[in-house]
């Protein structure tokens, strides 16, 4: 294998780069007047629950230093809870605490942690340390996703999700993130997730991308990666379609999760979503992104649009003729 | 659309600072690489005479008019004198005064020149003078000579080119002996040519000066001879007929006025002397500058204090840091800890020197990073642990110095420039990458804006660089104007080259 593509090779493939992205996209399509609404997540689901869009309950929120001291009683009431920044960007800041052992709370990768470490992490999230500028934020307290059973099998700990890149309201390209033991249980590419491209027309996933590289398996379960079919597929659709009319980023990334009682779930929508994505597709970005904006009359129906999104994905054995 | 304009508005700020850039490079002289060296001359007139214990007033012409050359400095070492310098439409004069001179007094004039190709013209306009009555057999001379000429001449240039191969040529008739007869010197004898101009109302005048060629003594001042055409003053050499100043002319003074006056005293006496040092084009250009009527240099950074312009030196390299960082992450696609810090760390090492600064900033940030690690477990909020990260820099650079002048390296002492707000921030948010997004990329962004920093370094200290900003700010609009076209640039990072080779790994598997 090569080092290196060329630029002429990742054209003819469609890839989407940074800059282009960044330029043609991003600031065309993403008025920057929305963009509180998708970094503030508090402001997110308060959007959502006002449209009816699915998401994982609140359970509380910490807004000042002095709170810190109460959280214990929020604690109390759920064995299971995510604590993660209003204003967190790539998943950092998140802490998934998944039981309790005596006094201690156990975090995704079995890791026990002191109510102490809590307040300390809960602390650290207000004095913004993990939001965009280092600005003070605030804490948000929510129902752990109990994820769907199918991911058992597949993934290591943690909360695998769903990206959708929803463009003018048209699904563009999805995959999944199955966190492994090197993404400390986040379902963050760079911090080495697994990126499973999905074929959005079958919802059964492809390629599979591993700190930028091909992979066939994922690295801690050894599972395969490719043929797992999504649950709930047209669903994930709808709820993504559904965000960006909701919020009116033209160019969206919506993450879901998929609950085993609640089905999917909108976790956060990401205005300036990654590119990895086409890896783990083995498809370029551009070619769809130009046909929808080339498109003269977008369809606006739901399903209407389910369809031309479906319809824009080529064939998956096309992808991998040899 | 946005990209058209953006690209149209680079483009336009590109040419215009390449435009102002050359004009001034070609037209107004100035070098555009600094390290060329140049003559600088340093003309002395030393007058002496002897004191009579009265009051004494001296005056002495000094340059004001140098075609060909530049002016850069000029001194007057005349210790007890009073000096005034007037001002008349064609020369300068220093006048010194001493209410009492005894025994042998010496002053001093000295000015620096070095070549330019500056042109400086005088803007007097004579009038054109009535022909005199020249008694005979002079009369009859200057007139057949007069008639001859016109035969042979269309304009003032011509005639005078013609009325100078006569008198001077190697088989003079007997009317141009007459005239040659009266003459003694070449001071004389362009008189002579400006009398004999006067018949066909020519204005004419003498211009004094000294040929810089050499370093040398006692050199006397030498005549040349002007005509004014109506728009210009057009020079001669009085014997050769030779036109146009030659380069090596340092023109003094304009008239026949005696380059020196003395009211009271004996021997008077005015020696010149020349001699060659050499000087940077760059300090020449900077002395220049002031001397230079152009709306360029008025509003030149060559005409502020030099510890101002030093600061400026610095400040204008920014930019140029800038438009690095834009290149490296937009085009080349590399990571770095925050835009602009490794900017200022290749600011900082400027002081240090590039091993020495790479050796710092890797010790400090290495030790920092340390520390940070261990702050962590203690639970701290993140102002009051930012503030305790920057008090140990702070503590780290203290020791370093300590320790490395009892080692004797002197290097590491000049590191009150190391930006250690910018370190600690460094520290913090790298600590964090680390924890987060693991080792690998902490580490690797951390070389990264080391990297960055160096490049910025190397550029940073480029002398070629340093100068050509600083003579010529306006290359300003060039940078900004790449950067703006850079912003437009959609094209895919270097290193997305790499990082989407997967792309092609469904075919070439």
């Amino acid at each position: 294998m090569r080092f290196f593509a060329t630029p002429r090779e990742l054209r003819e493939r469609g890839v989407l780069g940074m800059n282009q992205r960044n330029a043609d996209y991003i600031m065309r399509y993403n008025p920057r007047r929305l963009y509180p609404l998708v970094d503030n997540k508090l402001e997110t689901k308060k959007l959502a629950l006002e449209s009816g869009i699915a998401v994982p309950e609140l359970y509380g929120v910490v807004a000042i230093e002095h709170q810190v001291q109460e959280m214990a009683s929020i604690l109390a009431d759920h064995q299971a809870l995510v604590i993660k920044p209003a204003h967190g960007s790539g998943g950092n800041g998140i802490l998934v605490i998944d039981s309790r052992m005596g006094k201690f709370f156990r975090k995704a990768n079995g890791s026990l942690l002191s109510i102490e470490a809590i307040q300390h992490h809960t602390s650290n999230i207000l004095s913004g340390m993990y939001s965009l500028g280092g600005l003070p934020d605030k804490a948000i307290l929510e129902y752990r996703v109990d994820f769907d059973p199918m991911f058992e099998r597949i993934s290591y700990q943690g909360v695998p999700d769903i990206r959708i890149i929803v463009f003018k309201g048209i699904p563009a390209a999805a995959m999944t993130r199955l966190p492994t033991s090197d993404s400390d249980g986040k379902a963050n590419l760079h911090q080495g997730a697994v990126g499973l491209g999905i074929n959005i027309a079958t919802g059964e996933t492809t390629n599979a991308v591993h700190h930028n590289h091909l992979v066939d398996q994922h690295p801690d379960t050894g599972y395969a990666t490719s043929g797992i079919v999504i649950p709930h597929w047209d669903n994930i659709l709808r709820l993504a379609i559904q965000c960006a009319d909701t919020v009116g980023l033209g160019y969206l990334g919506v993450d879901i999760v998929i609950d085993r009682k609640l089905g999917p779930l909108m976790l956060e929508l990401n205005a300036r979503p990654g590119l990895t994505i086409q890896l783990a597709n083995g498809q370029g970005l551009l070619s769809k992104l130009q046909k929808i904006e080339a498109h003269p009359h977008l369809p606006t129906e739901m399903d209407a649009r389910i369809e031309f999104a479906k319809g824009l994905q080529k064939p998956a054995d096309s992808n991998y003729s040899s | 659309m946005n990209t058209v304009t953006a690209r149209v508005w680079a483009l336009a700020l590109i040419l215009l600072g390449l435009a102002i850039t050359a004009y001034k490079a070609y037209e107004l002289g100035l070098p555009i690489t600094p390290e060329q060296n140049t003559d600088v001359w340093t003309v002395q007139a030393q007058v002496s005479f002897e004191g009579k214990g009265k009051p004494a007033k001296l005056s002495l012409f000094i340059p004001e008019n140098t075609p060909g050359f530049m002016l850069l400095d000029e001194y007057f070492i005349s210790s007890r004198y009073g000096l005034t310098i007037a001002k008349t439409h064609e020369n300068r004069r220093a006048d010194w005064a001493i209410r009492r001179a005894r025994g042998m007094q010496t002053l001093y004039y000295r000015i620096s020149v070095a070549r330019s190709n500056l042109k400086v013209d005088w803007k007097t306009k004579p009038d054109f003078p009535d022909p005199p009555d020249y008694p005979e057999p002079y009369a009859s001379a200057i007139k057949a000579i007069i008639d001859d000429v016109r035969e042979e001449s269309a304009d003032v240039e011509s005639y005078t080119l013609e009325l100078l191969k006569q008198l001077n040529s190697s088989a003079p008739d007997e009317n141009v002996e007459l005239i040659r007869h009266k003459a003694t010197s070449s001071g004389q004898w362009t008189n002579e040519i400006i009398n004999v101009l006067k018949g066909v109302r020519i204005p004419a005048r003498i211009i004094w000066g000294i040929d810089i060629t050499d370093s040398a003594n006692n050199i006397s001042l030498r005549p040349l001879l002007q005509v004014h055409n109506g728009d210009n003053w057009l020079t001669f050499n009085p014997e050769t007929g030779r036109e146009g100043i030659p380069a090596d002319f340092l023109v003094w003074k304009v008239g026949d006025k005696s380059v020196s006056a003395l009211n009271s005293g004996n021997d008077l006496d005015v020696k010149f002397s020349v001699t060659r040092t050499y000087a940077e084009l760059i300090d020449v250009a900077r002395q220049g500058a002031a001397k230079r009527e152009s709306f360029f240099f008025e509003f030149s950074l060559l005409s502020l204090p030099v510890q101002n312009q030093i600061t400026y030196q610095l400040l204008l390299m920014l930019p140029l840091g800038a438009l690095l960082v834009v290149f490296l992450r937009t085009i080349i696609g590399l990571k770095t800890f925050g835009t602009f810090m490794p900017i200022l760390i290749a600011m900082a090492f400027r002081e240090t020197q590039l091993f020495w600064g790479i050796i710092m900033f890797s010790m400090i940030v290495s030790i920092g990073l340390m520390i940070r690690f261990y702050l962590e477990k203690l639970f701290l909020l993140l102002i009051p642990r930012l503030a305790s990260v920057l008090v140990i820099v702070v503590i780290l650079m203290l020791l370093i110095s300590l320790i490395t002048n009892q080692l004797g390296i002197e290097r590491l002492l000049s590191i009150s420039l190391f930006p250690m707000v910018i370190l600690a921030m460094t520290i913090e948010r790298m600590s964090i990458t680390w924890e987060e997004n693991g080792a690998r990329e902490a580490i690797l962004q951390g070389i990264g804006s080391l990297f960055v920093a160096c490049i910025g370094y190397v550029v940073m200290v480029n002398e070629n660089l340093m100068y050509l900003i600083f003579v010529f700010p306006e290359l300003l609009l060039v940078v900004l104007g790449l950067c703006l076209w850079m912003g437009g640039y959609t094209g895919y990072r270097l290193t997305e080259l790499v990082r989407f080779k997967g792309m092609l790994g469904t075919e070439t598997k």
